[in-house]
This record gives structure tokens, sequence and C-alpha cells, in this order.
């Protein structure tokens, strides 16, 4: 027999080891997430994928699902919570969606749009983070980091090579690649890497694909972000 | 070639380090200390003793403080930045200091020779305001202090002929109870009783964590010791980083040889064979003393091979490098493997999945102390003293507007009354106990016992006269916390950035009633999202002090509703700067704007 814990009120079941939101995607359950991605080991830093386990908070992409658990994520109070924290993404970094290469595929703009985000809220920091073009295919716009570090993960766990790194503290934290130069052109990153396909935003962009794919026909122009994540789970990557 | 000089002082640090990647913050710590900075020659070489990608180096690096990727000048100057330096004219000292070395805060001066700049507490707030001059702590500044400072700078007098009188820390020992009486403390007959009865003494005991959350200490000791795995660590927890708390440095230095005996205890009862010092960059200046402690005891065979039968112990001290956020148990063990510093996804707990992630007890200085007392008077002796929940001693570190500053040990249940009758308090409006992420205690709550079940603490006493401004105090803590976040969670990184600011927008004098319900918000969210205590207690003393102390901010709301944070004015700083200019008509009259 399988096991199962609630949430929101109907049975989610799961198996030995697995995390909450890991048999809750693949449950067909969306929770909302920045950081979390499916081949990559849990991480637990963006928080939008908090829910209340038992009256308590919990990021649910690291916590592990035990039998009977009490699970709560659609509430009112949570979605706010979120939303919250995807306005302090927002301000943290320099978003101009409009002229973004990424708006309509980009994760953090789709969340927003799912929890419902009209304005940014806070005050802009309006960081000074300058773009990294040294790259003959590949252009860096730190301006969108989330540090959700997927890059960092994919490019040591997946390509072996560690282009990727955070570094600084606080508000002051921020991604760095693997060069005395501090550029990316002088590092080993290729277009291959599995690194240079997981930024959720808008930073690590393909050069001369800009808008190749028109605003209006683009992923979450076609689809919400829970189905986006439901077809990324079938997929075979 | 350049290489070949770093090479140089390199080599013998990589061999004394085993070119071991998981000493990396000792051996930057070391490479500094040689260079002044970590030079990205010293890096590359580094890269390629350890087998280390740069950006794992620079990483760890660029998150401690007290580690430099650029120059920093050959005298490295930070003053000590807690409320209680402040109070004592830490900024006045500092401004006089940047003048006569011709130089601006936070930046190298124009001959590469000396920077200075501020640091989260040093812990020397019952001596302030003190400064770090490469990690070397000085207190008591005056005027003169600060000139002769200055003048030995100028002259380039080396570090190690700076005159020792300015180098003393005192120790301000004001009430001593069991723990600070205790002279004789034989290890070896404790160690006879063997593991099961020391623990279920400490079971008797009822002794709790003194490091800030009270967990059962025999609790922890014994999930550790039934956790599977055959290597096993403890660790004493020395960042000792919260503002106004220095009793572990006292300890440190009257009693390290107690705090080992503790830990040998633990690695007793627990079955290890090796046991960590993680102690604070601040307290660099004890590392000579700590070291020296530790030999005396290998020498007297309370530590190495066979102390008791076939127990084998021994002791390291890993030095931090100024993150209040490795005082944290799971963030502090991630620096001991040489990382960021950032806190792990909990569960699992360090007693199962600690250092390397094997079984560690990770306990606070005082703690593994009053271990030693259970052992050796017996756990029933132990309840008996203090209150009911709260058995034992507690050392507080007094600072603020008192006359006695300084270290008092008392039974649990004293009341923040009697401390502050002891300490000499003058006019005391408010105390804030257990720092800035502690409690803010008001003069109504006075008869209030220090104790786990009313107001508990990791020992900082900070004493507010009634001429202060609580608001104010509320705003430096917040800058702190600020300061000190990891920047691993969202909500810690960009929340307490944003409760900085609000602050900072009422000091300015423009806040309004929207600002509090903002703050309010705020704190839902640290409280609710953040990944560790650090975010979950930024907002403590912003809510205690509207709570207790509101009018400090009623006189600040000028504006009814909301009013933006910009102030053209303001904007104007920058150009005023650049420009030397501040006479009136570089300002913008109020009408102007
Ligand atoms: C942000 C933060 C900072 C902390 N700093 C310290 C510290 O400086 N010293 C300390 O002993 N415990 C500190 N703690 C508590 C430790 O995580 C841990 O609970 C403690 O070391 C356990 O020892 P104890 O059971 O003996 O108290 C801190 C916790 C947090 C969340
Ligand atoms: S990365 Fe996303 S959110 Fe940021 S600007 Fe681009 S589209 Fe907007
Ligand atoms: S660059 Fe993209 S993938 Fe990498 S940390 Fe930033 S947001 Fe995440
Ligand atoms: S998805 Fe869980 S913390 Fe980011
Ligand atoms: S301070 Fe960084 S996660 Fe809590």
């Amino acid at each position: 027999m399988t096991e199962t814990f609630r949430l929101d009120g109907t049975d989610v079941p799961f198996e030995a080891g697995e995390t909450i939101l890991q048999a809750a995607l693949k449950a067909g359950r969306f929770i909302p997430h920045l950081c979390h991605h499916p081949e990559f080991r849990p991480h637990g830093s963006c928080k939008l994928c908090t829910v209340k386990v038992d009256g308590r908070q919990a990021a649910s992409c690291t916590r592990l699902a035990t039998s009977g658990m009490k699970v709560e994520s659609e509430t009112e109070e949570l979605n706010a919570e979120r939303l919250a924290l995807t306005q302090m993404l927002f301000v943290e970094g320099n978003h101009f969606c409009p002229s973004c290469e990424k708006s309509g595929d980009c994760q953090l703009q789709a969340t927003a749009y799912h929890l419902g985000m009209t304005n940014a809220h806070y005050d802009h920091f309006f960081p000074n983070r300058p773009l990294d073009a040294s790259h003959p295919d590949f252009l860096l716009d730190f301006n969108r980091c989330i540090l959700c570090s997927l890059c960092v993960r994919a490019s040591r766990d997946i390509d072996n090579k560690n282009v990727f790194g955070l570094a600084g503290r606080g508000m002051a934290s921020h991604l760095i690649v693997n060069s005395k130069s501090g550029k990316l052109v002088d590092t080993d990153f290729s277009v291959s890497d599995k690194a240079a396909h997981v930024c959720p935003v808008g930073v690590i962009l393909r050069k001369r694909q800009g808008f190749f794919i028109p605003i209006g026909s683009r992923t979450f122009d076609k689809k919400t972000i829970k189905e986006y994540v439901d077809t990324r789970l079938g997929e075979e990557d | 070639m350049r290489t070949d000089h770093h090479s140089a002082y390199l080599s013998p640090i990589l061999e004394k380090y085993g070119e071991n990647a998981s000493n990396l913050m000792q051996i930057l710590r070391e490479a500094q200390e040689c260079h002044g900075y970590l030079h990205p020659d010293a890096i590359d070489f580094l890269c390629e003793k350890l087998g280390l990608p740069r950006t794992k180096i620079v990483g760890v690096a660029s998150f401690y403080s007290f580690f430099y990727l650029e120059p920093r000048g050959q005298y490295r100057i930070l003053f000590s930045d807690n409320i209680t330096d402040r109070m004592m004219g830490s900024e006045l000292l500092l401004a006089r200091m940047c003048k006569t070395l011709w130089l601006e805060k936070g930046k190298l001066s124009e001959d590469a020779l000396v920077s200075v700049d501020t640091t989260s507490c040093t812990g020397m707030c019952d001596q302030g305001p003190a400064l770090l001059v490469n990690n070397f702590a000085i207190t008591h500044l005056t005027e003169a202090r600060v000139d002769s400072i200055c003048a030995l700078v100028r002259e380039q007098v080396p570090l190690e002929e700076w005159p020792s009188e300015l180098f003393e820390v005192k120790d301000n020992i004001r009430r001593s109870d069991i723990l600070l009486l205790e002279e004789d403390f034989s290890l070896r007959a404790a160690l006879r009783q063997g593991p099961e009865a020391i623990l279920s003494e400490l079971k008797l005991s009822n002794l709790r964590g003194r490091g800030g959350a009270g967990f059962a200490t025999a609790l922890k000791w014994e999930a550790c010791r039934n956790a599977a795995g055959s290597e096993r660590y403890v660790i004493c927890n020395a960042d000792e980083g919260e503002p106004g708390t220095f009793k572990d440095r006292v300890l440190l230095t009257l009693h390290a040889k107690k705090v080992f005996e503790g830990m040998i205890l633990c690695g007793f009862v627990i079955g290890s064979k090796k046991g960590m010092l993680y102690l604070r960059g601040e307290y660099r200046y004890l590392l000579g003393h700590l070291e020296k402690t530790l030999q005396d005891m290998r020498q007297a065979h309370l530590l190495g091979n066979a102390i008791l039968g076939d127990f084998d112990f021994d002791i390291e001290i890993h030095m931090g490098a100024g993150a209040y956020i490795c005082g944290e148990e799971s963030a502090l063990i991630e620096s001991l493997e040489g990382k960021r510093g950032t806190p792990r996804n909990r569960p699992p707990f360090p007693v199962t999945n600690g250092y390397l992630d094997r079984p560690t007890v990770v306990n606070n200085v005082e703690t593994f102390c009053a271990a030693t007392l259970v052992a050796a008077h017996g756990g029933k002796w132990y309840s008996e003293i203090g209150t009911q929940k709260s058995s034992g001693t507690k050392i507080l570190s007094v600072s603020g507007d008192c006359e006695r500053p300084g270290i008092y040990e008392y039974p649990f249940g004293v009341t923040v009354r009697e401390v502050l009758q002891d300490c000499r308090a003058i006019s005391p409006q408010a105390v804030q106990v257990s720092g800035p992420s502690g409690v803010m205690v008001a003069q109504a709550e006075f008869d209030r016992k220090i104790a786990f079940e009313d107001i508990p603490t990791a020992g900082a006493f900070m004493v507010f006269g009634k001429e202060r401004d609580m608001f104010e105090v509320a705003r430096n803590f917040v800058h702190f916390f600020a300061h000190e976040s990891c920047g691993f969670c969202t909500p810690c990184r960009v929340g307490t950035a944003l409760l900085r600011n609000l602050m900072d927008k009422l000091h300015n004098g423009h806040g309004s009633a929207y600002d509090f319900e903002e703050i309010r918000k705020l704190n839902g969210i640290l409280q609710s999202m953040s990944h560790c205590g650090l975010g979950h207690s930024a907002c403590n003393p912003v809510l205690d002090s509207i709570a207790k102390f509101r009018p400090a901010y009623e006189k600040r709301m000028l504006h009814h509703e909301f009013t933006p944070a910009f102030d053209l004015d303001q904007a104007l700083q920058a150009a005023r700067q650049m420009t030397g200019r501040d006479d009136r008509a570089a300002h913008l009259a109020k009408g102007e704007q």
C-alpha cells in the first residue's frame, strides 16, 4: 500500500524519500516554486514553495513527505506571502519585462501572473549590475538574477564544470563565473552545457536568438505556469 | 614571477593544513595574514593545489567580512559598530581617525597604507568603544588612544611592535557563582564514572543549552550517541556574534581548560575522537592562549591517545572570519567544512547529520563548562540551583548605561531589577536582553526573571538610560541584521534590507502610519518564510520598540498618510559630497521641494 499525506484536504500518494513538492507535482498538484527543478537536488532558497505542515511553515521542496501529515498550500495567507516574496525578487533586481528577451518564457513573470501581482509594491533597489557580453554565444544579464542557483547546480552536478557560483553575502550576494578575469568568455562554458538552459529568468541568454519566437506565442502565452510544470514533468530530457 | 612570491608563503600554510579543502577557511585566513589580502595569483595557486574551482574559493572568501579580495592596506582598521559603542562615542572617534589619516571611511587611503571601516559588535561592549586592527582588538578608545594609533600607522610601525597595553582586554568579573568560582576539576575522576553514569547525571541536572535555544543537553548528547555511524564530532560554538554578548570571551580567557574538559566529557559520552572549537574571527587575539592551553593539556595527558583506557580525543581550533550567521549551528558546520556559512535545511539535524554528514554535538562554550560542574557534583546538586525549569546559573554580559559593566553570574530566576541594581544602572528605561534577536524589556517589566520560562537569554544585557532614543537602538539592530543576513533565502535577504530602508526612512523624518503596517507585514513574512533564526527574529527589535516605546516613533511621524521614501534634497547629497559643499545654498529649503 502506498502512503499518503493530505494536501489542502485531499490525499497525495508519495514514495519514501520524496519531498512534499515532488509528490504534489507528480500528482498534478501545483505549488508555486522558483528554485526547484525536478532534475536537481533541492535547494530551498526562494521560499515560494512554503506550505504549512501540521500548522507550521516549511519549504515544501526540501521537507520530506511523511505519512498522514496535513499540508496546507492554497490559503489566502500563504498566497499573499508568496506574492510578497515575488515582489521582493522584482525590486531586488532590475526587471524591465517589456524589453526583456525572456518575457513570456520567464518563470518569475509567469509566477507573478499566477499570484495576481499588479505592481512591485516595494521601493526598487535599482542595483548596479553590469552585463557580461564577452562570450561569443551567450550574454549574461545579471540584472535579472534571482539567485536560485540552478545554473550553479547544473554546471557543477551535470556538466562537471563549476562555471557558475554564488559570491558575496546578504543583499550583496551575486553570481560569478569561473575565470580570473571574471568574464564568461574565459571559462569553459558551452552551448551544450545543461547550465546554458536552466535559468528560469532572463540572465543566461543565447546571442543572436533575440525575439526569435515572437511575443504572443511564447511558453506562458500558451499555457499557465502550472501547465508548464506539468508538461516539464512529463518530458523526457 | 609574482606567483613565486605567493607560493613562498602559501606552501607552508598548505602543508600545515594537509592541502585539505575542508580547511579552506584557515588557509585563507593565514594567507591573508601573510599578504594583507587574497591576491588573484594566490587564488590561482590555491585552486591548483586544493583542486578547487575559482568560483568556490571566491564564493567563500566573499562571504566573510574579514576576507579581502582587494588591497585594504597594511593596517586594516574596523570600528565595532554596536549600539553600545555608539553610545560611548565611536562615531566621532571614527571620524577623527579618518580625518587624521586623510581618508574616507570604507576606502583605502591614497598611499594604500590603511583603511578604516565599521564592523558588527566585536564583543568588547563593557570596555568600548573598540576596534580591530588586522583582527586584533583594541578597547577603551579615547581621542588620545585614537591619536596614538594614527601615529603608529603613519610611522608604519609593524603591528607586533605596537605597545602591548593597547591590546589589553579586561575580564571585568563582577559577580561569580558556581561556574566562575569553581577551581579544580578532575577530568579523570569524572571520566571514571563511565559514559552512562555521566549521561544520567546530565539528565538529572536538567541542564539546557546556553547558546540561546535552550535545548536539553543530555537529550542532544544521547541522540548523538545513539545515531548510526562510526565517527562522531564534538563542536564548541564560540562564535559569540550576538551584539552585546561577551561572556564566552571571558570563559575562554579564564576557564579555557574547563571548556575543553567539557568537550572531552562529551566526546567520551558520545564516542567521539575529535573536537573542534569554532572561534569568532574577532577573538583572534585568544588563539595563541587557546593553542597553548591545548598543548599543556596534551602534556598532562588530558588530550591525545588513551586518555582513559582506550579513549582517544583531541581538539582543533578553527577561526571564523566575521559572519554572525556562523553562530547558527548548521551554518557553523558548513563554515568548518570550508564553505560559505549558509544554514542547512533542517531536518536532518546535526546530531545525526552534522560535520561531514556525521553525528555531531554542537554546544555553546558555557554549556560545556556547566557540564563539567554536573560531572563533578552530580545532577541532583545542579538541578537544585536556579528555578524549577531553568537549573543552574547563567552568565550575563552587562553593558550600556551602568557604572559597573562586565560579567555577572547568577542563579537562574534573578530579576532584571536585581541585575540593574548590581551593575548600578543609570536611570534605566529599557534593557535589551539576549541581544537584537532577544527582547527589549521596558521599565514596567523589570520584575521579570531571567529564566527559560520568562526571559530566556544567550547572555547579552544592554542597559539604556532614559536619555536614549529607543528608535535609534532598534534602527542600529535592524542594520545589524541586514548586514549579517547570509542572503540565501529571499525573505531574509530582501526583507531585512527593506526593513532597514524603512527604518532609515523614519529616521530621515519621512515616516507615516502606512509604514507601521508595512513593518507588521514584513515581520509576518520574515517569521513565517525565513530559512533560519536570523530572519525569524530580525523584526523583534522593531516590534518591541513600537509596542513599548511608541512615542519614539510618533516623534518621527511628520506625515499621517503615505509619504514616498524619495527626498529630493537627500538625492543631492552625492553631488554635495563630490563638490565638497555643505552650505545653505547647496540645500533645498523645505518649501522648495
Ligand atoms: C542567527 C543565529 C546565531 C547564533 N549564534 C550563536 C552563537 O554565537 N553562539 C552560540 O552558542 N549559539 C548561537 N546560536 C544557537 C546555535 O544555533 C545552537 O543552538 C547552539 O550553539 C547550541 O548550543 P547549546 O545547546 O549549548 O545552546 C545562534 C543561532 C542563530 C539562529
Ligand atoms: S527576467 Fe522575467 S521578470 Fe525579469 S525582466 Fe525578464 S521577463 Fe521580466
Ligand atoms: S543566473 Fe539564472 S539560474 Fe543562475 S542563479 Fe541567477 S536566476 Fe538562477
Ligand atoms: S522552490 Fe522551494 S524554496 Fe524555492
Ligand atoms: S539569514 Fe540567511 S537564510 Fe537566514
